[in-house]
């Protein structure tokens, strides 16, 4: 098995391959639906409905979506300069300290705006800083960026449960968590956005976030391919040795491309701190620093691939939701199992296909030289 | 005496806690030093446990329950092996991904077999661990210092408790003292080498795998026959990552794990312990920085602050042959 995989044409290198990944893990999910004496189509039902069903599901739908774009984004930067950062849960964890201190000084004074810009600051710095020490621990010292970025995960669990029991908790109150914000460190709605298409947000907490999270993709896209860091960063993921002949300090890369990836895991916070509870809670992340790693993996990390990746598992969290109402054999768990099967089949065996595929195109294009013979004939 | 009684129960709850710990980085210890990295130890323990706890409450027996818990982890293990040895696909995301998929599946199956809101239900006595009394134990508890060490200390554990710490030196036989050992740390330095010789690095990765397997397979069992009786959703609760961190902390080696986990272990007991109350010397520490230390100090011997610790070279690099 030493030969080297084919090369296949774009549309189906970046379109059928994950497609057929996707396909397969979601019928694995399918079968497991069935093991429990559920209908796999009934369930697919209730997913497409509870996701697109009406203005208010599609609002909750982008809401997931804007943190999954994130974090997704995060886990993507490293992937470049073939760092896996598995710490994005820890980063955004942190990171939402700086939201929740930018709020909690400015939000009675100053309005959303002015709160705003403080906060995406102040996330993306704790976020960053918490990225800082594993990256600067694997470029100095040597040390394996998967198993500090997991220390570092648990660390960030036991540091924040300390400080919002003790420190960020107010006088008097029982309940781990900050006060509720007023109105500057409460973000406003898309409802106009969606109200565009004729749609109603409803209740649903659909964000300005959003926007910022798609204009995160667009600077990602812009760093990873339109920069010199950008293309010190693909260099050194490609090819390390290569780098260091090429003169790319790789030291620094590997720290500065930490921070960013950091910076945007703990961008994620601003959603569900400014855009949903107002507050910070204890777990508020749950587990959305991991959805990144399945989003960066789906969309190839390639924005334009990351953000249909993040829809899709907003339709899953979503009309997750929904199924677990309407089919109550199926709890929210469901969705942690798709999303095992789809870092499986997307990731640890996206080749398992490739073989495959690469055959009948083989083949087709072997008929069609064939064909170009027999007319020229 | 007072001070002894607390040392003896600190350290009794010590061993209790350490169990899977052991079993966990024992498995951990054959992938690795074949040069599978795993990060789906938790995955498997929990796996495990959950197939143990259901197995044992259909089937009343206790070793049925074992036999499944080890079944399931293996079948989890060549999952791992089938994508990161013949796949040659990331084992980091692999490994992820098994996690995952067991943290999922063992709720929804078991909340559609058991319906007891993710648990299976409290096993009785003949299907489940019972405490193994050494002979003489109760009339010699009352000797001072010996009494209680016997009495407490070394008797009055789990089967799995015992087989956990054998598995110490059988772990080091087996890695250091044969062929096969020989061999599977061999392919975790540099396959290549193995291959020239004439030996099949898949099958030996493979082999090194279902040991894994095997071994995690106890460990899930431990906690759901033997620490409690039956499953509780997530009840690995990061033991898994506990037990990476104790490989690393031992640097790979069979004697050193074992008392990296009893380390991790103790710290996790005292934490139990203390709940705030004030150290000598130290004075109150809060109970999130004891349960945070096993990984700060993971972090810090990485760094390379106490000591180096250096992975086997071939670890988390896919064999091919030929290139």
């Amino acid at each position: 098995m030493s030969v080297p995989y084919a090369k296949l044409p774009g549309w189906v290198e970046y379109g059928l391959v994950p497609l057929v990944n996707l396909a397969v893990a979601f019928l694995v999910a399918g079968l497991v639906v069935l093991l429990v004496g559920e209908n796999p189509l009934e369930a697919a039902y209730h997913l497409i409905n509870g996701a697109f069903g009406r203005g208010e599901y599609i609002g909750f739908t982008l809401y997931y979506a804007t943190t999954f774009i994130f974090t997704g984004l995060a886990v993507a930067v490293a992937f470049h300069a073939g760092l896996f950062n598995i710490g994005g849960e820890g980063q955004a964890y942190v990171g939402g300290i700086g939201v929740a201190l930018a709020c909690l000084w400015l939000d009675k004074v100053m309005p959303w705006y002015v709160v705003f810009p403080l906060a995406i600051v102040g996330s993306a710095f704790f976020g960053a800083l918490w990225a800082f020490l594993p990256g600067w621990l694997q470029a100095r010292r040597g040390s394996h960026i998967v198993i500090t970025t997991i220390m570092f995960n648990f660390i960030a669990s036991s540091l924040m449960v300390y400080l919002l029991t003790r420190v960020l908790k107010p006088l008097g109150s029982m309940a781990p968590q900050t006060r509720t914000f007023a109105e500057g460190g409460q973000l406003p709605k898309l409802d106009w956005l969606l109200a565009i298409f004729g749609l109603d947000v409803g209740t649903a907490p659909f964000n300005i976030s959003f926007l910022l999270a798609l204009a995160a993709a667009f600077a990602v896209w812009a760093l990873i391919w339109r920069t010199r860091l950008g293309y010190e960063m693909r260099t050194m993921g490609h090819s390390p040795s290569a780098a260091r002949y090429a003169g790319i300090r790789e030291s620094r890369i590997i720290v500065i491309t930490m921070m960013i990836s950091g910076g945007l895991a703990g961008m994620m916070a601003l959603n569900p701190i400014m855009g949903e509870q107002f507050r910070m809670q204890l777990d508020f992340v749950q587990g959305a620093g991991f959805v990144g790693i399945a989003v960066a993996l789906m969309g190839r990390s390639h924005p334009a691939g990351i953000i249909p990746a993040a829809i899709l598992f907003g339709v899953l969290y979503q009309g997750g939701a929904e199924i677990a109402f309407e089919m109550p054999s199926i709890s929210r768990d469901m969705i942690v199992i798709i999303q095992g099967l789809v870092i499986l089949f997307a990731g640890a065996l996206e080749n398992m296909f490739r073989p495959a595929i690469a055959r009948a195109f083989a083949m087709r294009g072997q008929r069609a030289a064939a064909l170009a013979q027999t007319k020229g004939a | 005496m007072d001070f002894f009684h607390v040392l003896i129960v600190l350290l009794e709850s010590t061993i209790r806690v350490s169990v899977p710990l052991v079993f966990a980085a024992l498995a951990g210890l054959f992938t690795e030093r074949a040069g599978v990295f795993d990060i789906s130890l938790e995955g498997k323990m929990l796996g495990a446990a959950f197939a143990a706890g259901a197995a044992a409450a259909v089937s009343q027996s206790v070793w049925v329950g074992l036999a499944a818990a080890v079944l399931v982890s293996v079948l989890l293990s060549l999952v791992h092996g089938y994508a990161s040895i013949t796949q040659r696909g990331n084992q980091i995301v692999s490994g992820v991904a098994i996690n995952f998929i067991v943290a999922g599946a063992t709720v929804i199956l078991g909340e559609a077999w058991f319906r007891q809101g993710g648990r299976t239900p409290a096993l009785v006595e003949g299907a489940r661990f019972q405490i193994v009394n050494f002979p003489g134990a109760d009339a010699i508890r009352d000797v001072p210092v010996l009494g209680p060490i016997y009495a407490d200390l070394l008797s009055g554990h789990f089967l799995l408790t015992y087989v956990a710490f054998a598995m110490v030196p059988i772990s080091w036989w087996i890695l250091f003292r044969t062929r096969f050992g020989l061999r599977l740390r061999a392919v975790g330095e540099n396959p290549g080498a193995v291959d020239t010789a004439g030996i099949s690095v898949i099958w030996l990765r493979y082999r090194a795998v279902i040991c894994c397997g095997i071994l995690c397979g106890f460990a899930g069992a431990y906690l759901s026959l033997a620490m409690t009786a039956g499953f509780v959703k997530g009840m690995t609760a990061g033991k898994g990552y506990i037990a990476l961190a104790a490989l690393i902390f031992a640097k790979w080696r069979p004697v050193n794990v074992m008392f990296a986990c009893l380390l991790f272990g103790f710290l996790d007991a005292l934490a139990i312990r203390l709940q705030g109350a004030p150290l000598p010397l130290i004075g109150r520490v809060p109970v999130q920085l004891m349960q945070a230390l096993p990984y700060i100090l993971t972090v810090v011997l990485l760094a390379g602050f106490i000591g180096k610790a250096i992975p086997p070279k071939a670890g988390g690099v896919p064999y091919v042959k030929e290139r």
